[in-house]
């Protein structure tokens, strides 16, 4: 399990190797990447700025993590989150799962995005040629931790 | 206690942080005794639909307790990832 937060970019390649290396029981993984989009809406983004709560964002994403390897039989997890102003096209953030069979990489995946969205401590603020803006929490992001509460195995 | 401001409520308060003594028994009783200081403040907390808190760096409800909180942040919906 390894939480990093910083505001250096990443490699995913090399983030793959180091979660493999010298691992021969691995049988899948699963990558997530969160990218800075030039536009919202009809505004252009030139560069996104993220804050977070230092101390608080550590602790929020290593729970998520923890609850995701409660859920699911995950043989090593990655969460990678920058801050910091970020151009537009620039890495936000990276999860990998690594797993003996590829659904559990899948949806624990799938579970910690849902959760980070939402419940660890960051927030963007978008820059353009139209000035600055945050961003609002959207509802679907919140609906999209329903599914992990209602149905559980 | 210390008290701490992110994101637009940071901006709308001017400061990231501050010491506050205060004997308010809840967050809401804090708040309240907040928005009378000044209208920076009143402002900031115009809609607490909109404001999320956490003590010691764990998510709370407005109305909860501050009990021994040493820290206590206000920050608008999380938006990650």
């Amino acid at each position: 399990m390894v939480v990093r937060v910083q505001t250096d970019d990443f490699d995913i390649g090399v983030e793959i190797s180091m979660m493999t290396a010298g691992r021969q029981d691995i049988g899948a993984i699963v990558t997530f990447s969160g990218l800075v989009r030039d536009m919202t809406g009809d505004q252009s983004v030139a560069v996104m700025e993220l804050e977070h709560y230092p101390g608080m964002t550590e602790k929020a994403l290593e729970k998520i993590e923890a609850d995701a390897n409660g859920r699911w039989p995950l043989q090593a997890t990655l969460i990678i989150h920058r801050v910091g102003p970020l151009n537009a096209g620039a890495n936000i953030v990276l999860v990998a799962t690594a797993s003996p069979h590829r659904q559990a990489a899948f949806e624990a995946a799938e579970f910690i995005m849902d959760f980070l969205k939402s419940r660890a401590p960051f927030w963007k603020k978008e820059s353009g040629v139209d000035g600055g803006n945050w961003v609002d929490a959207r509802d679907t992001d919140e609906e999209a931790l329903a599914r992990w509460t209602v149905s559980d195995d | 206690m210390q008290v701490l401001y992110f994101a637009w409520i940071r901006e709308r308060i001017g400061i990231p942080k501050e010491q506050v003594e205060t004997s308010a028994v809840t967050v809401a009783d804090l708040v309240d005794e907040l928005r009378g200081r000044e209208e920076r403040y009143a402002l900031a907390f115009s809609d607490m639909a909109s404001v999320r808190v956490a003590i010691d760096q764990e998510l709370v409800d407005l109305d909860a307790p501050l009990g021994d909180a040493r820290e206590v942040a206000f920050f608008p919906p999380m938006t990650g990832g």
